[in-house]
């Protein structure tokens, strides 16, 4: 039986994470695309948040490589700042969980902001910066859509505490 | 322990894509993977243009191909006059071969996505290592160069325009024979020559050809036209922009070409006997 769970829960998991790398990379004009919130990674926060193990620094590995390739970005880059991430709030995922949306929703636009500015110190350092200023607008835009996104239903899971 | 484990992969990882070549199989392949979902991606884009042209009226179809009739007899006029220019230009350079075979093979290809920034110029096109493409290999669309190939996946590549800030390509002022180096601005179409000093003599309007130094690029393809020289009296160097003759934004096709090793305009190359 919890064998089961486990396996329906890393079925959905997969799935959602994918359908949000599908969503983060889709082509959209300029002006709509600085406005599009992070889904991938805003997914990667939600399933460590909500399935701390299931779904890990792994899950947020195996996101950020699939923006590397697509992108063609060094390999890694993102793979490393969205395991950070995942790590994180995966950490304190029961501290977050209780906090209040409006909260919750500060807190995972300061998540993204780490995120971004991690990435963009990675491509400093390794001296190909892409992307203007608007990149820091997608942690604005993820910490607006979180408590919408908080609600999303998780099914059930082995481990709800 | 498990980040310090995928943190150090990710190094690794990074480490290896930047400074080696170790990866490119494996970017090859993963980059193979990722193809069929950039297409799937971007079909709605490439159905909404199809749509669009579907949907042309069919009065701006018909004075489309009056005007287009008439671009085609001013241009066989300037074509009889060409071959006679070229056969003396052929005659005066005592050359067997003119610029235009330079090119071994060319191979059409279509641009699948497109990715435009102040600080990235790039496309992918939908032909890849089956086919022989190589990295560094020189693309031209639309009667000038556009850039060359930067990753090389199986079916796709990657290609690096001459607008990317990071692409440089050498150049020759045609008029007077200067060389110098047109880098990318970032812009839709505009390269800058930041390196010409303020005596230099260039104006407005004067056709910047390859030089064929540097290995990558053939000698004698247009490249852009200069659109704006300042020259002011706080700098030491004149300030030059010019509009790459290929507009790139405008067409969905490229071609890539394959060269002859041995031909005078080939890309110049430490190898190569003179």
């Amino acid at each position: 039986m919890m064998y089961r769970l486990r396996l329906e829960g890393r079925w959905r998991i997969g799935l959602s994470l994918a359908l949000g790398v599908l969503l983060q990379l889709l082509p959209l004009p300029a002006a709509l695309a600085a406005l599009r919130p992070p889904f991938a990674i805003l997914m990667v926060l939600f399933w460590a948040l909500m399935a701390p193990r299931l779904a890990g620094i792994g899950s947020g590995f195996a996101v950020g490589l699939a923006l590397d390739v697509y992108r063609g970005s060094v390999l890694g880059q993102h793979a490393l700042a969205a395991s950070i991430l995942a790590y994180v709030i995966g950490r304190q995922h029961l501290l977050l969980r209780t906090k209040p949306l409006f909260e919750q929703a500060l807190l995972v636009g300061a998540a993204l902001l780490g995120y971004e500015a991690l990435i963009w110190l990675i491509e400093g350092w390794l001296g190909q910066i892409r992307g203007d200023w608007t990149r820091w607008l997608g942690a604005l835009v993820g910490a607006i859509v979180w408590p919408l996104l908080a609600r999303l239903p998780t099914g059930r899971l082995p481990e709800r505490t | 322990m498990r980040l310090a484990a995928y943190g150090l992969i990710c190094v690794l990882l990074m480490f290896a894509d930047q400074r080696g070549n170790w990866l490119e199989g494996v970017r090859g392949t993963l980059q193979a993977i990722a193809y069929p979902i950039k297409i799937a991606l971007y079909s709605p884009i490439q159905a909404w243009y199809s749509l669009g042209e579907l949907l042309a009226e069919r009065a701006a179809l018909q004075r489309e191909n009056s005007a287009l009739k008439e671009t085609v007899a001013k241009l066989q006029i300037e074509a009889m006059r060409r071959a006679d220019l070229e056969l003396q230009n052929t005659r005066l350079r005592n050359l067997n071969e003119t610029t235009a075979d330079v090119a071994e093979r060319t191979l059409p290809a279509r641009i699948v996505a497109e990715e435009f920034s102040r600080l990235r110029r790039r496309v992918t096109v939908d032909q890849g290592s089956n086919v022989g493409v190589y990295v560094g290999q020189t693309v031209v669309a639309d009667g000038g160069i556009v850039g060359q190939t930067m990753r090389v996946g199986r079916r796709s590549s990657e290609i690096i325009l001459l607008t990317d800030p990071e692409h440089a390509i050498p150049v020759e002022i045609q008029r007077t024979g200067v060389r110098t180096v047109a880098i990318g601005t970032g812009r839709t179409n505009l390269l800058n020559l930041p390196s010409l000093p303020l005596q230099s003599d260039i104006v407005e309007g004067d056709l910047l050809v390859s030089s064929g130094l540097g290995g990558i690029f053939p000698t004698g393809y247009p490249v852009a036209i200069v659109t704006r020289v300042v020259k002011s009296n706080s700098s030491l160097l004149a300030q030059v922009e010019a509009r790459s003759v290929a507009r790139i934004n405008a067409t969905r096709h490229v071609a890539l070409i394959w060269f002859k090793e041995n031909h005078t305009a080939a890309p110049w190359t430490e190898t190569k006997s003179p």
